[in-house]
């Protein structure tokens, strides 16, 4: 049913930390190379040793410049998968029935049997969280490694999705954000984490933590007042060719 | 938003056939026999027709029958039940007609009705996206509705109708062209809301997560043509309403008639071209789009 059900008091999702997060790309890759093999039809690419190679994939890492109005730049690596929205206009939208959202956990999911491809939830969700597979023409989406976390065939470590499994730096959290005790929900509350695009009214459960502040950069040099000040008026033959070079056209005597 | 050639279509002929039928649903014109035949041909060759180009919009068109279930939630299945609905209605009312001589006055307003909710459930399909500002806009469905019943009046030689439909669709479309632009500002989100980062300083979108093209660019950050922009939207108001009207108050003729008919059908095409050609998606924003 692709109409919402009432919210449920369990909310499985991610915290990513965007303090941490290295932008390796290690959790695309492990997410491609699990959800090709697992739920529903592989993620396939297109041309992908030619001239103009293209793919399917669930979990995508922007990276972006930030630049504080009085202090250096930061780079910043910005994962960015499905939200797992409490009220996720890409499950409304869908006529068959196909996109819907497990009353259970908070799990958004497609039913590939069911899916016609008409991508109009792509269309609905904000975050281009969703991709129509060019190979199956079906809509392909994060599943929250929804075959990993129940899987009890899987040692207990390996119960979590394989970005969260994979990540080197620890960015990446996975746990009950309905739970205000969770080990994930008290680091939401220490840290600030966020939403992305709030405007928007999709209440996403997955929940990004803001950059640390930096340390403003200090003059730690102490051997400099020791060391001899430099000439600002240059003697000899450095001072010759400034002067000389300063009285050319366009120079600056 | 990527426009598909099988979505203008769609909208533009399906638009026009059901606005025809709307108005020979309520008896304008009053035509029985070989003339309502040729009436309801032409409907029914738009209407359906429109409606299967879209499914070639679809990747799994064999599981279209799916998409009538979930009319408690979705416009398009919505729309899916109106669409049929509305045909059944109107292949009743038009064989009554047609074969009969006998106008089923009550199936006539019921298979009207049904027409323009088919034309309202298409436009609440890109209405109600908030994702992309340009069209979660009241003035979307006036549109639709502005322009189906225009053009249905134009094919319905329904003159006196004809004339003020469309040089109100025509004037509804110039104002939401010009102001459209300012959508995306005013709906507030930003590269500082997407990201969350906008507290730390000014945003700029540093690498993208892919060298090569995806789905996402493709379908949402279309951007090709826009430069034109300003003289498709003079063209197709040209086109669509300004010569149609021109001609429809010349002495009426079959070929004027044609004529404003071809050239209204061109205009429409533009502007339902611009309407996806032109529309941002807030996705974009992730890739320093927009």
């Amino acid at each position: 049913m692709t109409q919402l059900p009432p919210p449920s008091s369990v909310k499985l999702g991610l915290v990513i930390d965007l303090d941490t997060c290295v932008g390796c790309h290690a959790c695309v890759i492990s997410c491609k190379g699990w959800n090709t093999e697992n739920y529903g039809v592989p993620l396939s690419d297109q041309d992908p040793y030619g001239a103009d190679p293209s793919g399917t994939f669930l979990n995508r890492v922007h990276s972006y410049e930030v630049q504080p109005p009085d202090a250096t730049a930061q780079l910043i690596h910005f994962p960015k998968s499905c939200l797992h929205c409490d009220d996720a206009p890409c499950v409304t939208v869908c006529p068959t029935g196909a996109s819907y959202k497990r009353a259970e956990d908070g799990i958004v999911l497609v039913n590939e049997d069911a899916c016609i491809g008409c991508g109009l939830c792509a269309w609905a969700c904000p975050y281009g969280a969703r991709e129509m597979d060019a190979a199956a023409k079906v809509m392909k989406k994060c599943t929250l490694c929804v075959d990993r976390i129940y899987n009890n065939n899987l040692d207990p470590q390996d119960q979590v999705p394989a970005c969260v499994r994979t990540c080197p730096s620890g960015a990446r959290h996975f746990g009950d954000l309905g739970d205000e005790t969770s080990a994930v929900s008290l680091l939401v509350a220490e840290r600030g984490g966020f939403d992305l695009m709030p405007e928007q009214g999709t209440k996403p459960t997955n929940k990004y933590l803001p950059p640390r502040l930096k340390d403003a950069p200090q003059d730690i040099d102490i051997l400099a007042p020791f060391l001899a000040p430099i000439a600002t008026d240059p003697k000899g033959f450095l001072g010759w060719l400034d002067r000389s070079l300063s009285i050319l056209p366009g120079g600056n005597p | 938003m990527h426009p598909a050639p099988s979505v203008i279509i769609f909208t533009t002929f399906s638009g026009l056939g059901f606005g025809l039928l709307f108005w020979l649903g309520i008896g304008l014109p009053n035509v029985t026999g070989w003339v309502a035949f040729a009436f309801f041909s032409i409907s029914y060759l738009m209407a359906v027709g429109g409606l299967m180009a879209s499914t070639f919009h679809l990747g799994h068109p064999e599981r279209a029958l799916k998409a009538f279930s979930q009319w408690r939630s979705s416009w398009l299945s919505r729309e899916a039940w109106c669409a049929v609905a509305g045909l059944l209605a109107m292949a009743l009312y038009g064989a009554a007609l047609i074969f009969f001589d006998n106008r089923l006055r009550l199936l006539g307003f019921l298979g009207s009705a049904l027409s323009l909710g088919t034309i309202f459930t298409t436009a609440m399909i890109y209405t109600q996206l908030k994702s992309v500002p340009r069209w979660n806009q009241p003035t979307t469905p006036a549109l639709f509705l502005a322009f189906s019943l225009s053009g249905g009046a134009l094919l319905a030689g329904q003159i006196r109708f004809a004339i003020p439909l469309l040089t109100l669709a025509g004037l509804l479309q110039g104002y939401i062209w010009a102001t459209g632009d300012s959508r995306f500002t005013q709906a507030g989100t930003t590269i500082a809301t997407a990201t969350g980062l906008g507290k730390i300083g000014s945003i700029r979108a540093f690498e993208p997560p892919h060298t090569g093209p995806n789905y996402l660019l493709k379908e949402m950050a279309y951007i090709v043509g826009r430069k034109h922009a300003r003289r498709l939207q003079f063209i197709s108001l040209t086109l669509g309403f300004g010569l149609p009207v021109i001609l429809l108050l010349l002495p009426f003729s079959h070929w004027t008639a044609l004529i404003a008919v071809v050239s209204h059908i061109a205009g429409i095409l533009a502007a339902r071209w611009l309407f996806f050609a032109q529309a941002e998606h807030v996705m974009g924003l992730y890739y320093g789009k927009r």
